[in-house]
């Protein structure tokens, strides 16, 4: 059984459409991968997965459970699923180590020490641990971004979405960040993440799925959606990609 | 830490110099002009024709010294008026801005109550609140009625809870959507995204609005004298009638002023820091 699977997906935003009968399986310890161009509907879908916003039409299980049933508490889903933005979202008010406690005292009741010492521990993973008791606004855009993985990886989710996490950031702090996800993968994170990276996509991901116009056009193997695509749609962004110099 | 073992350049030297002496030469400046215009009013005050009257009838040392004990005392309940009230209004305002921002169809009527109430009590004068609760309430002639300190108290806390409710929503709703979807993410209910990520950083934001509504309010609890209690500004009054000097009043001003300082320069920390923080985040 796939660990999340959606069917027939459909979003609209005021009449304009934005998810379009979009179906796509990610099966336990898989990493996919979503490309396309902006507005696509990249960040809509996984907004949609963590139920940040309400679909129009479609079933999305998660471990079997069909979670876009009205009746289940979205509180529930999403303790289960770990979720990374563009811009961080990290709570300025709140240190560092504060950021990455607050779920698992609020939300899973567990004890101030024993929140803490996991927290220290994952933060030493890496390579934040000095970090602990800043304030998220003395942090360089890649400590924040690996601050935010690390908050949602102390939920222990089953899976994690991933959107355009790198994008905010200066070349030179991206390296960092894509280091953390690639040991993610070695730990066997199920991942779903959004990415102009294509480097980093065929490097990363099992399968690689090319979003146009909300529908999935194509998907496979990094190797063959990145290097021998069948559509025309995908041809011409990958084109366009590699004369912007992103491939 | 190679800060200690620094040894400044012949250039930097100059530069402290420099700025050193400028310093003094500001000091100096500034002292220079404060006495001038010091002793210009001084003079334009003291060679008006009607200075001796003025002198006689508002600054007369034993008349002020006879009324102080009164004056004090009035202000005595100004400062428990104002705690209690300040409190009270604080708590209200922000439940009442929590209270309206809720959603879905159960809490209509909750948000409606509570925007009818911002909307009444920002528009009634505190004048006419006064009077309905400490002149109309009692008339009821229910059994248990609080005495009349407390209406009024509680026509303060209404008034003012209407204003600050309006100043603690406008800070929720600054607080950006992406914190509150990076909490839901979290799993967080909504009482605890409120309750940890959306109202600490709004009541932060708002706190100087929030401290300058409370300086305002010092200077309203003393109209429950409308209603009989004697606060600094009546027993002024009360002294003033006694002797045909209006140097009680002077007396009661200064007081006030001295009351306000420090909330006022509270007030100014806060506002300072949180500036401090908007241009350094
Ligand atoms: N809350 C919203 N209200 C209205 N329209 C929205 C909203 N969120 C997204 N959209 C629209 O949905 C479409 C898809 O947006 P989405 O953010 O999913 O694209 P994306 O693929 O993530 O793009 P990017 O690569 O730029 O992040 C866009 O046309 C966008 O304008
Ligand atoms: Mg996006």
């Amino acid at each position: 059984m796939p660990l999340l699977r959606c069917r027939g997906l459909r979003k609209e935003f005021g009449g304009h459409v934005v998810l379009d009968q979009l179906d796509l399986t990610v099966a336990e310890h898989q990493v996919v991968a979503l490309i396309g161009a902006s507005g696509s509907g990249k960040s809509t879908l996984l907004r949609c997965v963590n139920l940040l916003e309400e679909i129009d039409d479609g079933t999305i299980e998660l471990d079997g459970e069909d979670i876009s049933d009205p009746r289940v508490d979205p509180d529930r889903v999403r303790r289960r699923i770990g979720m990374v933005f563009q811009a961080y979202n990290l709570f300025p008010h709140l240190s560092v180590l504060d950021n990455i406690t607050l779920a698992p005292r609020r939300v899973h009741r567990r004890g101030r020490a024993e929140a803490e010492a996991q927290a220290r521990e994952l933060l030493d993973r890496v390579g934040l641990g000095a970090k602990a008791d800043a304030y998220p606004d003395r942090l360089s855009g890649g400590q924040q971004q690996r601050v935010a993985i690390v908050r949602a990886l102390a939920n222990s989710p089953r899976l994690m979405l991933l959107d355009e996490v790198t994008s905010a950031l200066d070349p030179e702090l991206v390296g960092e960040v894509l280091a953390m996800i690639r040991d993610l993968k070695a730990d066997g994170m199920t991942m779903v993440l959004a990415t102009h990276e294509m480097g980093f996509a065929r490097e990363v991901a099992d399968e690689v799925c090319f979003l146009d116009a909300g529908r999935v056009v194509e998907s496979g193997p990094p190797e063959q959606v990145l290097g021998e695509p069948t559509q025309p749609r995908t041809r011409q962004f990958l084109r366009r990609i590699i004369e912007a110099g992103r491939l | 830490m190679t800060l200690l073992d620094h040894v400044p350049s012949e250039t930097q030297l100059r530069r402290s110099a420099y700025r050193r002496r400028q310093t003094v030469h500001s000091v100096l400046v500034a002292a220079f002009s404060t006495a001038a215009l010091g002793t210009l009013l001084v003079i334009a005050v003291t060679g008006a024709p009607g200075w001796d009257r003025v002198r006689l009838s508002f600054l007369d040392p034993q008349i002020a010294r006879d009324a102080l004990p009164a004056v004090l005392s009035g202000l005595w309940l100004n400062i428990r008026l104002l705690v209690c009230c300040a409190i009270g209004a604080l708590l209200l305002g922000l439940v009442i801005a929590v209270l309206r921002t809720l959603r879905g169809p159960v809490f209509f009527p909750v948000r409606a109550l509570a925007a009818g109430y911002t909307y009444t009590f920002r528009g009634l004068p505190l004048i006419i609140v006064l009077y309905l609760l400490t002149l109309g309430v009692p008339g009821l002639r229910l059994q248990g009625m609080p005495p009349v300190l407390v209406l009024g108290g509680i026509a303060l806390v209404l008034t003012y809870g209407g204003y600050l409710a309006e100043v603690f929503r406008a800070g929720i709703e600054s607080v950006h959507s992406s914190q509150l979807a990076a909490a839901r993410s979290l799993g967080l209910t909504y009482r605890q995204t409120m309750r940890h990520v959306v109202l600490p950083q709004a009541v932060r934001r708002v706190a100087p609005p929030l401290l300058n509504d409370v300086v305002a309010l010092q200077k309203d609890v003393g109209l429950v004298s409308l209603a009989g209690p004697i606060d600094a500004v009546r027993a002024a009054q009360i002294a003033t009638a006694q002797t045909f000097n209006y140097t009680p009043y002077i007396v009661a001003g200064v007081l006030f002023v001295l009351l306000a300082i420090p909330l006022i320069a509270v007030t100014d920390w806060v506002t300072l820091r949180a500036a401090r923080r908007q241009s350094g985040g």
